[in-house]
């Protein structure tokens, strides 16, 4: 109650036309039509980007730190995820790409999942340890984590409490540095995102006091100045085969890139937002029986398909598929352990592995005791079955169902319901002035403008 | 107190766990415990496929009061022998179509009773058998 989330999804007011497109394709429902624009509720959105992926007018801004925010640090370093170099077109080769990182101002790069070779191992030990419920929920999303928390609080025990590959590369690389003799608060570690969400876990992560990360900048901004640099021809000096990734590492963001690292667990890769949601229903039906891990992710293709990545979702995912066989293909000739710098420092990050309590907050409850909650309830049903059931939107909710839970969470007036006017007005019990009135309150003046809309209607008549 | 109504079908095995699902829904929006709505989906569920499973179909009452849940499942026959052994672990005359189905592992009824605090098992032969259980949500 009266808490605050932090999101970085925003609706600019100035652009939004109230078209009610991201209302309709909510997964938690938290958009709502007023005064003709859309309006998030705060404590629903997941950051999942479910609205940003439909938005015809791009009001939907996600936000990020201002580039010039890596100066502040005097050794600064990028973590970019591995699909970031599936971006690009096909001839331009991995090497350039992290180059362009550092010759857009980075004194140092690494590849996000150069920890996934450690984590899997912990991720294994994570599995044996009989206290933790079945089936174990990767974490990995925090999209997912989000809607557990809001909308599954029975499956709260199952998420699994273990931080990302993102974490602990960024412990990794603050602490060699800090080893080789930097001054701790002159590193900057910077994130380079896929998403709204990974923005959010980390400016308010869950079951964690402060992330290690100082700055987010969005993958299609950064794309854009490596892009540049790339053209004007990068500086290809630096051998950084050192911190090549594995097969494994590699996929990690892509569907099965989890569940790939454990032929012998019984698990199951789901991603999209809509199919994670469906499964989640029938895990809390007890329907599903013998999975032991569940990898989900809200983006379809996984983080290929991030809101924030500039790329095809599919060509990204067959240039990393590419990238990781050819990878392979070279560490075994080789004979070199990959990420074998950061295993040196498996301690360290085992102690700091942990992530704290996930609370439950759910936005599906009508109240904290049953007997409030239970009068509403009989009142949203009796509401709800009166009405059509057309789900049409116009009373500016999603669904008749929605709309009468927001009635009786005194959100709501029943004449906002285009059916309930129209049958009041034959009733007299309202006029055609009030009801255009109630109209204008969802959708705003000018779409009942009648001068302006006499004006359209003129030639068609 | 509010009261819900629901039919079962026997052998429509594709629709099983929809009376569970809903009565889930409407714990969770009562903001129920958890944990107490693991258990009674859990027992429902178990409640709802011994009907299509194992008998000529039934009828579910579910009673949600301020303190705890009562449901009754009722079904129009064959009605079991002998209760004392359908309720031991692993007793189960399920035929070899349901066991395809992956059920028939003779779990069912001590999982009910594991998950439930009141449990009550009545059976007449040629009649029906009458499951009645009661979850409380506070302990
Ligand atoms: N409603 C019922 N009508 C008739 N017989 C029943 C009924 N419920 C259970 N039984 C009998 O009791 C036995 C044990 O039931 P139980 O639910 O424990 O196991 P199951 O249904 O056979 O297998 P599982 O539940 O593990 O899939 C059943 O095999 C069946 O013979
Ligand atoms: S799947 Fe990946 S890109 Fe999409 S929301 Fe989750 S973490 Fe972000
Ligand atoms: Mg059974």
């Amino acid at each position: 109650m009266g808490t605050t989330y932090y999101h970085a999804l925003t609706f600019r007011d100035d652009i939004c036309i109230g078209c009610s497109h991201c209302m309709m394709v909510c997964p938690t429902e938290a958009i709502r039509v007023k005064d003709g624009k859309a309006q998030m509720m705060d404590d629903h959105c997941i950051d999942c980007g479910a609205c940003y992926k439909v938005c015809p007018v791009g009001a939907i801004v996600v936000e990020q730190d201002d580039f010039s925010c890596i100066e502040k640090f005097e050794h600064k370093v990028a973590l970019v995820p591995a699909l970031f170099t599936g971006q690009f077109p096909n001839n331009i080769t991995r090497d350039e790409i992290l180059q362009s990182i550092y010759d857009i101002g980075f004194d140092d790069v690494y590849e996000i999942e150069y920890s996934v070779d450690f984590l899997s191992e912990q991720y294994l030990e994570y599995f044996k340890d009989e206290d933790h419920e079945k089936p174990f929920i990767s974490t990995f999303c925090p999209a997912v984590i989000r809607l557990i928390q809001v909308k599954f609080p029975t499956l709260i025990h199952n998420l699994m409490r273990i931080k990302a590959p993102l974490d602990f590369t960024a412990m990794y690389a603050k602490k060699s540095l800090i080893d080789k003799g930097l001054d701790a608060d002159s590193i900057g570690v910077f994130y380079i995102s896929p998403c709204a969400a990974k923005f959010v876990a980390i400016k308010s992560p869950i079951g964690e006091e402060k992330s290690v990360i100082d700055g987010v900048l969005n993958m299609n901004f950064v794309f854009n100045k490596s892009f540049k640099a790339i053209k004007s021809g990068v500086s290809k000096d630096r051998d950084d085969f050192h911190k090549a990734l594995s097969k494994n590492a590699i996929n990690w963001s892509l569907t099965g890139g989890e569940t790939n690292n454990f032929p012998n667990v019984r698990s199951l890769a789901i991603d999209g937002i809509n199919n994670v949601v469906e499964f989640l229903e029938l895990l809390e039906d007890d329907e599903i029986e013998g999975v032991e891990f569940l990898e989900m992710r809200a983006c379809d293709e996984g983080c290929a398909g991030g809101i924030l990545c500039p790329g095809n979702r599919f060509l990204t995912v067959e240039k990393l598929k590419n990238r990781a066989d050819f990878c392979q293909k070279k560490i075994e000739n080789t004979g070199k352990t990959p990420a074998k710098k950061l295993r040196s420092y498996d301690d360290y990050l085992i102690q700091n592995a942990g992530v704290g309590k996930i609370n439950a907050r759910s936005i599906v409850k009508l109240a904290d005791e049953v007997a409030e909650a239970m009068s509403k309830m009989k009142r949203m049903f009796e509401i709800n079955g009166a009405l059509p059931q057309v789900d049409c939107g116009i009373c500016g909710a999603p669904s008749c169902q929605s709309f009468a839970e927001d009635i009786v969470r005194n959100k709501a007036d029943i004449v906002q319901c285009i059916f309930v006017q129209k049958i009041l007005e034959q009733n007299e019990k309202i006029d055609s002035k009030k009801s255009v009135e109630v109209m204008k309150s969802i959708w705003g003046d000018k779409k009942l403008d009648k001068n302006s809309l006499r004006e359209e209607l003129k030639d068609i008549i | 107190m509010m009261e819900f109504n629901f039919k079962i079908e026997s052998g429509d095995f594709t629709n099983a766990g929809s009376i569970s699902s809903s009565v889930k829904r409407a714990l969770k929006q009562l903001n129920v415990d958890g944990s107490v709505i693991k258990r009674t989906v859990v027992a429902l569920y178990e409640s709802e496929v011994n009907v299509v499973a194992h008998s000529h179909g039934g009828e579910v009452v579910v009673n949600i009061f301020d303190d705890c849940i009562k449901i009754n499942i009722t079904d129009s026959g064959p009605g079991i022998p002998d209760i004392e052994k359908a309720m031991t672990q692993g007793f189960s005359t399920a035929s070899p179509e349901v066991r395809e189905m992956g059920f028939g592992a003779g779990m069912g009824l001590p999982n009910i009773k594991n998950n439930t605090d009141d449990f009550d098992l009545k059976s007449e032969m040629g009649v029906g058998t009458v499951l009645k259980f009661v979850n409380y949500f506070k302990a």
